[in-house]
């Protein structure tokens, strides 16, 4: 049984359907990639499974120990405690905290403190309190921003606000991690850097990543499997030489015959 | 851990300090009658600016309910220390306001804030208006737009700095913990707050409780301070009074909170003499505040034993490496 499926989802604006009748497995462990034209429906469709958007019509059901839990109108708070987490694609980091409190509030569910021993500062708080910034530092080493803690997230530079995107995203603890355009605006070096981790994280955290991306370098590296989005649709599916080779894909992006 | 107790005796110590400070100003006779009004007016706006700088602040919801509140907390104490003058009344009218406002707050927060913005704004000062209209009306129990008068005093200027000193100690507390730093999430970012995990209703509705019953302590004291509780104490203005030492120490800092009630405090008390021009001074110096500091007198600045700390032992680094070389 797949870890996520996703069944027959339909997300209509008006009359406009955005994502119409997508199906899409994803299995533990893997790296798959979502790539597809400007407006193909790419970010809606991780806006649905994130629980940002109710879908129209169709399921999403996460296999939870053999049991399955369907997703379709859960807040999103609840999907990411069940351990569904993303980046976006419009960095929406908390930009007049520090980089540590940043990661800090994605661990707040997780590690309750309990509001009476947070008010009266029982000895309980200052132990979850000195547990979560240590691991919040580990998280933040692998990123290589761990000299950053104090930092306000806004005066970040660019490349290192995204990874400290993907670092928040990973301290919920995700089984499934949805990453939106993680390399946009980086230059080659940092996207370099960027597809190391990656894989890095992938193999670490033995997590399931999804990654939309339009650096096709990118995603033809990493990705084991990739499905393409075209007008809300799955137009293909495969490994990236299938895909690459996919007349359909090379249609709907260079445009087809008249 | 021990850190942590030395920050925490340091703030103790500061407490005491300006307790001890206040306690030989009395008993050296500088303060009369006026001057000690002024105190403990300063005290009780720190009470209320420091939790609506809670909803306002740190979790971002503009909120103008906060005389409502408060007035709850005043009424609660009145009809009780009017029925049972000990100082176990006070107590209790202070617990029961407490206790009513929060679940006010709860009841009216649930659904109002799902508004945003002004929205938000209109609902909760509809609130704060049927709360005061309420009391008018309930006259059997209120005594109406009269008011209720000739009350004991048991809020002192001792007994409002030790509440003052509790909220600001409890507010702070709750921002720099986990609570804390979610609400201070929902306010910098809802989404990204919700996508990680953060129940951001939740946190909206804490903080507004929190604010709300902090607010009805304030007006337990104040009307026991004043000895008396009218409903036109506690009407739109009060709030925007509120409002704008929240405003002029700086939306989202306790310490500008604190500053700001301080300040507006002394300035209204020599500004006394000059009458009705005083709301027009009062008026100019907010508005240069806006002009030349719009995030307020101290933004989101706040004060830190911490930092303070940090920054002597890395004076004592430096100074061991310089001798060293």
């Amino acid at each position: 049984m797949p870890l996520l499926t996703v069944n027959q989802l339909t997300k209509n604006f008006g009359g406009l359907a955005a994502v119409s009748h997508v199906n899409i497995t994803l299995e533990n462990n893997e790296l798959v990639g979502l790539i597809g034209p400007n407006g193909a429906g790419k970010t809606t469709l991780f806006n649905l499974l994130t629980g940002v958007y109710e879908p129209s019509s169709g399921d999403v059901l996460l296999n939870m120990d053999g049991k399955e839990a369907r997703l379709n109108g859960i807040k999103p708070y609840k999907i990411a405690d069940l351990g569904l987490s993303r980046t976006f694609q419009n960095i929406r980091l908390f930009k007049d905290l520090t980089v540590m409190d940043n990661v800090l509030i994605a661990m707040n569910s997780k590690n309750k403190e309990g509001f009476f021993s947070t008010i009266l500062r029982l000895p309980k708080f200052y132990q979850t309190e000195e547990m979560m910034r240590q691991k919040v530092r580990e998280l933040l080493s692998i990123f290589d921003l761990e000299d950053k803690e104090e930092t306000l997230a806004k005066n970040l530079p660019y490349g290192q606000q995204r990874r400290l995107e993907i670092v928040r995203a990973l301290a919920t603890n995700p089984k499934i991690l949805f990453l939106d355009e993680p390399a946009a605006g980086m230059n080659p070096q940092e996207t370099a850097e960027l597809t190391k981790l990656i894989r890095q994280i992938q193999k670490d955290f033995g997590l399931t990543i999804v990654l939309i991306e339009h650096d096709m370098n990118l995603v033809m590296d990493v990705c084991e499997r990739i499905y393409v989005l075209e007008y809300g649709q799955v137009i293909a599916e495969g490994n990236p030489d299938e895909i690459k080779n996919n007349p359909r894909v090379i249609e709907a992006y260079l445009g087809g015959e008249i | 851990m021990k850190k942590n107790l030395k920050y925490n005796l340091t703030w103790l110590a500061i407490a005491a300090v300006i307790y001890f400070g206040l306690f030989a100003l009395y008993n050296g006779g500088v303060i009369n009658l006026f001057t000690d009004a002024i105190i403990a007016n300063i005290g009780i706006n720190i009470i209320l600016a420091v939790s609506l700088n809670l909803i306002i602040g740190f979790s971002g919801q503009f909120s103008l309910g906060h005389a409502g509140f408060m007035a709850i907390g005043a009424y609660a104490t009145a009809i009780i220390t009017r029925d049972n003058p000990t100082f176990g009344g006070f107590a209790m009218g202070i617990l029961l306001g407490m206790l009513l406002a929060g679940v006010i707050a709860l009841a009216v927060g649930i659904p109002t804030l799902r508004l945003k913005g002004d929205y938000l704004a209109i609902a909760t000062l509809g609130i704060s208006e049927i709360i005061r209209i309420l009391i008018i009306n309930l006259s059997g129990l209120t005594n109406g737009p009269a008011g209720i008068f000739g009350l004991p005093q048991f809020s002192n200027w001792q007994v409002i700095f030790i509440m003052m000193t509790l909220s600001i100690l409890i507010v702070s507390n709750f921002i720099h913990s986990g609570p804390g730093r979610a609400t201070l999430s929902v306010r910098e970012d809802e989404i990204a707050a919700e996508s990680m995990g953060v129940n951001t209703t939740k946190y909206k509705v804490t903080a507004f409780v929190l604010g709300a019953v902090l607010a009805s302590v304030a007006g337990s004291l104040f009307a026991s301070y004043q000895q008396s509780v009218f409903p036109q104490d506690y009407g739109f203005m009060k709030s925007i009074d509120v409002l704008i030492i929240v405003v002029f120490g700086g939306i989202g800092s306790t310490t500008g909170a604190v500053v700001a009630a301080v300040v507006l405090g002394f300035l209204n008390m020599y500004l006394q003499d000059f009458g009705n021009l005083r709301m027009i001074i009062y008026a100019l110096a907010i508005i240069a505040i806006m002009i030349f500091k719009p995030s307020g007198l101290l933004g989101t600045w706040e004060f830190s034993v911490k930092r303070i700390f940090n920054k002597f032992s890395k004076k004592e680094d430096d100074s061991n490496a310089s001798t060293n070389s």
